[in-house]
Order: C-alpha cells, then sequence, then structure tokens
C-alpha cells in the first residue's frame, strides 16, 4: 500500500509538472486536457488514489464509539435505515423528517454526531477541511461513504415541499450576481466551451452530460491540494473566488446550490473518490 | 431583410417566452425566501463584506432577469452606471504599460484568503487574451489582441474603454465583465496603467 502511494504521489508530481509544461509551451485548446485525462484514467483505480486512503480512515470513524453516549455511527440514519450506506450519497441531499430538514452528508453526519453520538462538534467543525498534519474526519467519512454508492446514479429527492424550495432557491443562488466583481457562479458555468486561464469551465446551467461529470466525481483527491475534498469545499472555494464573504459550513445556500447542482446531473454514474487537478 | 428581421423578432419573443412554459419548473421562491437562505450561509460575515452581496439597483434587475433585461431597464441600467464613472481629472486616460501588464496579470484581492491589506488586480487574463504570445488566457471575454492597433490609436475608442473598464455596464447593461472603478476594485491609476497596456502601441498588446 505504501509503495503504490508513493507511486501516486510521483505519478501525481509528473502530473502538475506535465500541466505546467504545457501551459508554457502547447496550443491552450484541447493537448493539456487530453494529457491531464490521460493521467486522471492512470490514477483512477483505487491503489493509486490517495483519495482511497480517506476512505480506509472514514471507515475506522464510523465505526468507533465516541462522545458522551459511547457509540459508533452505525446508528446513523442517512435516509436508508440506521447504519445503511449502498446508495445512501446517491440521493443526499435529502429531507429527514427527524430533524425536518433538507441536508447534504456533512450537515447529517454533523446532526448524528450530536444526536446519536452525543459529541460536541466542536473539535470535528475546527478540522472541516483537513490541511497537513490535520485530518478531517468529515471528509474522511465522506469519502467512505460516497464510496459505497459507487456504480448507483445520482437521485435527486425532489418530493418534499422543502426538497423542491431547496432545488428552486438553488437555481436562484447559481444566478445571484454579488462580490467587488459581480460575479454568480453562472459568470463561469453557464456558457459552452469556455475557459478560465486554461482551465475548462462546465457549463452547469443545462442539465446533462457535463454536470453529471462533474456532481458525480464529488469527492475528490485534489492532487494542487494533496487532499481529499468535497463539495461543501469546493463550494466555499467558489465563492472565495466569486469574491464573496465566506460561506457558514454545512449551511442552507450550499445545500441547495447542490441539490440544484444534482438535480442537473440526475442520473450521472457515481465513481469516488475521484482524482483532480 | 426587413422580413428576416421580423423573423428573428418573431424567434426571439418565442425564446422569452419558452422559459414561462417549461413544465415541471417549482414555483419561483420569494425573494423573502431567497435572502433567508443567503443569510443562513453569509449572515456571521463582517457587516462590510454583507454589504458587497447586498445587490444595488442594477444588479438587482440583472439577478432577477438572469442578465437578460427588458431595452427599458437596459436603458435604466447604462444611464445610471454611467452617472457612476469619473474619469481623470488631468484628462490623461494612459499610464505606464509595463504597470499595467501586472495589473492584468494579478489574480489577487477581494477574497475572503487574501490579508486585508492586498493590492487587487485586474485578473484580465482570466477571460481574455491580450499579449498574443501569452497562452494562458481565458476565453469568457472577447480577445483583447491588438486592441489599440486595430482602433489606430483614436482617441474616442480610447475614452470608450476607459468607461468600460470603470463601469461595463455603463456600456453593456448586465455585462459579465467587473465594475472596476464603481466598485473600487482598482484605483485610477491602475486602470490608466491597464489602459495603457490596451493602447500603448510599444504594449505587447499591440505588437
Amino acid at each position: 500500500m505504501k509503495l503504490t502511494v508513493i507511486g501516486a504521489a510521483v505519478l501525481a508530481a509528473a502530473m502538475t509538472l506535465a500541466a505546467g509544461h504545457l501551459t508554457a509551451q502547447s496550443p491552450p485548446q484541447d493537448d493539456s486536457e487530453k494529457e491531464i485525462e490521460r493521467y486522471r484514467q492512470m490514477l483512477s483505480d483505487p491503489f493509486s488514489n490517495p483519495g482511497y486512503l480517506a476512505v480506509d480512515r472514514g471507515e475506522e470513524i464510523w465505526t468507533t464509539k465516541r462522545g458522551t453516549k459511547n457509540v459508533s455511527l452505525e446508528g446513523c440514519d442517512l435516509g436508508e435505515g440506521a447504519g445503511k450506506l449502498e446508495g445512501a450519497y446517491a440521493r443526499l441531499p435529502r429531507h429527514f423528517a427527524d430533524a425536518d430538514k433538507v441536508m447534504d452528508l456533512e450537515q447529517r453526519l454533523l446532526w448524528c454526531m450530536d444526536k446519536v453520538q452525543g459529541l460536541d462538534t466542536k473539535d470535528v467543525l475546527s478540522r472541516r477541511f483537513s490541511s497537513p498534519g490535520k485530518a478531517s474526519d468529515l471528509e474522511d467519512l465522506t469519502a467512505f461513504i460516497a464510496n459505497k454508492s459507487n456504480g448507483m446514479k445520482l437521485e435527486p429527492q425532489l418530493k418534499h415541499a422543502k426538497e423542491l424550495e431547496m432545488a428552486a432557491v438553488g437555481e436562484e443562488l447559481f444566478y445571484r450576481r454579488g462580490g467587488v466583481m459581480d460575479f454568480s457562479c453562472a459568470t463561469c458555468h453557464a456558457e459552452e466551451g469556455k475557459r478560465i486561464r486554461l482551465q475548462g469551465l462546465p457549463n452547469l446551467s443545462v442539465p446533462g452530460a457535463t454536470a453529471q461529470a462533474t456532481m458525480a466525481t464529488w469527492p475528490t483527491y485534489r492532487v494542487s491540494q494533496s487532499a481529499l475534498r468535497t463539495m461543501q469545499h469546493r463550494l466555499w472555494d467558489c465563492y472565495r473566488q466569486q469574491r464573496w464573504p465566506v460561506p457558514d459550513f454545512g449551511s442552507d445556500s450550499l445545500t441547495a446550490l447542490t441539490v440544484f447542482l444534482n438535480k442537473q446531473a440526475a442520473g450521472g454514474e457515481l465513481n469516488v473518490p475521484s482524482i483532480k487537478r | 431583410m426587413i422580413r428576416s428581421a421580423f423573423a428573428s423578432l418573431a424567434l426571439s419573443a418565442f425564446a422569452l417566452c419558452a422559459p414561462a412554459l417549461a413544465q415541471d419548473k417549482p414555483a419561483k421562491p420569494s425573494q423573502a425566501t431567497i435572502e433567508a437562505y443567503v443569510k443562513s450561509t453569509f449572515g456571521k460575515a463582517p457587516a462590510e463584506w454583507q454589504a458587497r452581496i447586498t445587490p444595488d439597483e442594477s444588479l438587482a434587475a440583472c439577478n432577477v432577469h438572469r442578465n437578460q433585461v427588458s431595452s427599458a431597464d437596459a436603458e435604466a441600467i447604462t444611464k445610471r452606471e454611467l452617472a457612476r464613472v469619473s474619469y481623470p481629472a488631468d484628462g490623461k486616460f494612459l499610464g505606464n504599460w509595463k504597470e499595467g501588464y501586472k495589473v492584468a496579470n494579478n489574480g489577487r484581492g477581494g477574497q475572503f484568503s487574501d490579508p486585508p491589506d492586498t493590492v487587487s488586480g485586474g485578473n484580465c487574463f482570466a477571460c481574455h487574451q491580450l499579449d498574443p504570445k501569452e497562452l494562458s488566457y481565458g476565453t469568457l471575454g472577447p480577445s483583447l489582441a491588438a486592441y489599440g492597433k486595430d482602433r489606430k490609436y483614436d482617441a474616442e475608442a480610447i475614452k470608450d474603454a476607459y468607461t468600460k473598464i470603470y463601469n461595463s455596464q455603463a456600456v453593456v447593461p448586465c455585462s459579465n465583465m467587473p465594475r472596476f472603478g464603481t466598485n473600487k476594485v482598482l484605483s485610477e491609476q491602475q486602470i490608466k496603467d491597464v489602459m495603457a497596456y490596451l493602447f500603448d502601441p510599444e504594449s505587447p498588446v499591440n505588437k
């Protein structure tokens, strides 16, 4: 295992270098994207994608007894019944009757830590995004649980009135401009074939293959950050680049956007954790 | 000609109607509902930061119509935003193109991860081609290669470009481009330098 991880790190470095080289030398069109895609293919098996280390850590956290009640998270209902993980991620976010709230996976995990385990989530929240030497329970758990939906199709839940509200508000937020640059999500993600610098931008304003390829590949191992990241982090980073204020982790607008984006991506087949730039 | 113009008018009218006919669309949420979501996610940010995501009158219209505003709205926006452009007191539009390149190439500033005293860049390359030798450029905006040369360094074109950079919506209502001057992203001197990068015959943009 150790060897494959080192191999992955070397490949990842090569991938970063190759991308840099291509940036400087070759035409900005498809070549660099194709190269990156080739490395992505090479890295996408479980034994060379470092994201799978997060999956293993997540499994351990899932089964560890913690909190004042000294129980594991196995009593947590992610929508498919207590402890049932298969397909749970493919159908999240969804409405939970016990909380009367639409929650994404991370919100639900925090809820379960509090209610099922009696765990003070302050420490977990302070590590919501991992950094070198500081693992994130939420990232690891998300990797582990999302992985249990591999091969299944994204199935956005749009039955409950609150789920429908989330999708509709998410769509509005996608187009809402603001910040000193007047940017919205749509500024970058509403046209076909556009780039920011050399980075291709998925058009997420229409349902279909592009949205599927985007949403069915999170959580992902991000080579540039040497970390597994989830959609919570991706949206946090988007709002950072949009010059908006810091979004609160696990808050309603982020879940609304995720519901909207999953609606665009309905039917996309999950294969996670993936590996990205 | 008239007939084809009429046909395209009819087509665009159809395009405008089409979204209203769309099938399973849930009811549009009320503005109050949307604001409650925004508050729940960004409500802990400092007041100054929250003010930045409170849309002004022009942006509010752009948001409601997803940038496809009516001609009456469009006229109101350009008029309002033009009044928010301030031109250099010394009448000089062009600064130093070498400094302008630095502004065009700098994507920092204004992000919550930036230290508060960060000098913002214009990040022009993120969306535009400028110096044709620079291959790392975005395509969200049109190519600006040979911008000044193509316009024969014309005085009117220079003033128009200044207006556009200072406040894009004074020229194109609901333009995707930031209002760099009005929103105080760039200083007057930085805008003059970017202008020189576009209009100086010695600038790589015009080579």
